[in-house]
């Protein structure tokens, strides 16, 4: 018998029966906080403008970052809360999860940040983010005509990016 | 522990897309003659060379980082190390050694026996003042750039100009913080 309504206190999406529909959507980064890349693939709400959600996005992962090297209990040298740290230095989260989504989020050393919202119930991306990131040098930083630090705008990255997100399960 | 990155690049090496040496080599000596046709001063050749490198530098870190699965260098000596042992290997096939370090641990050579882009080369007397390799100085201060090391390459020595060996001189300028990009009221 229950008493109190259901057993999950804050209820988590079904589990999508059908693989391929797991991503909601995608950003990259560079170092300078310039969004290069945003892709939307199951995203029903929108509340702010594009370039604010970026720059929402962008000041989260900052901020995040900026909190898990500071909360890092085996590193004695560590700065003040929001002094500025090189990139790549300190420690750094692979993602989180909330009852509705989790965040799966990469960078390079070069400062590039991959973030993938996903379902829930997805497993570790950490490969999948640095497949991504292949795939971002091979259609992208090797395009000649690609300026560095621009959107990228590419229909073949597009396109392979589309079609390895649906096998994300 | 973290997963520690690898300390040569010949595994690398072995699954990059290769190009025939000679086409590159010949493919760069038209490249550096037309320069010298185009600017006709050697000095400015120089410079285009390294401004070139530097295009390429600032690309190039992407393919390295992505495909090497280097993790970040704690210090610049590992930095030096890795460029030597596994950039050289992976994009010319060849490694380097790095010596002559200074006390603080901010300068150093990179020492090339053997350099795939002179084969085939002499300068003539009107080209003394070419630096024929200056693309590589400006690809590794390029890379360096965007993983935050400001850097100035020099060559020390060069076989062209009667030395016994490559040599290129690294200096680390300074470390570049990460900053927040964004203003407050923006």
């Amino acid at each position: 018998m229950q008493f109190f309504g259901g057993s999950e206190i804050s209820p988590s999406p079904p589990v999508p029966t059908a693989s391929g529909n797991n991503a909601h959507m995608m950003y990259v980064f560079n170092r300078n906080g310039v969004c290069l890349l945003y892709r939307e693939w199951n995203r029903l709400l929108h509340t702010l403008n594009a370039q604010q959600d970026h720059k929402l996005m962008f000041g989260l992962l900052f901020s995040l970052k900026s909190l898990t090297a500071k909360m890092d209990p085996t590193n004695a040298e560590k700065g003040n809360l929001g002094v500025p740290q090189l990139s790549g230095q300190g420690c750094s989260f692979h993602s989180f999860r909330t009852n509705t989504y989790k965040l799966s989020f990469m960078e390079s050393p070069s400062g590039i940040k991959i973030i993938l919202v996903t379902h829930p119930r997805t497993g570790d991306l950490r490969e999948s983010l640095k497949y991504i990131y292949n795939l971002y040098v091979e259609y992208v930083v090797k395009n000649p005509l690609y300026a560095p630090g621009t959107p990228i705008r590419s229909e073949l990255f597009n396109t392979s990016l589309d079609q390895y997100v649906r096998t994300i399960a | 522990m973290a997963p520690v990155g690898p300390r040569s690049g010949d595994a690398i090496f072995a699954n990059v897309e290769r190009v025939n040496a000679e086409l590159f080599t010949l493919t760069y000596g038209a490249t550096v003659r037309q320069l010298l046709t185009d600017l006709e001063e050697v000095e400015e050749v120089n410079k285009q060379l390294d401004q070139m490198g530097y295009n390429i530098g600032i690309r190039l870190i992407d393919e390295f980082l992505a495909k090497s699965n280097v993790t970040r260098c704690v210090d610049f000596r590992e930095t030096a190390e890795v460029i030597a042992k596994v950039g050289f290997k992976m994009f010319l096939g060849v490694t380097a050694t790095v010596s002559n370090w200074d006390a603080d641990g901010t300068c150093c050579s990179i020492i090339l026996e053997d350099n795939p882009l002179v084969d085939f080369v002499e300068l003539p007397d009107t080209c003394q003042g070419l630096y024929y390799c200056n693309i590589l100085s400006g690809v590794i201060r390029g890379a360096l750039e965007m993983v935050s090391m400001k850097t100035e390459v020099t060559w020390i020595r060069d076989v062209l100009r009667g030395d016994d060996a490559y040599e290129l001189q690294v200096k680390l300028l300074k470390q570049v913080p990460e900053e927040y990009p964004y203003k407050d009221d923006e």
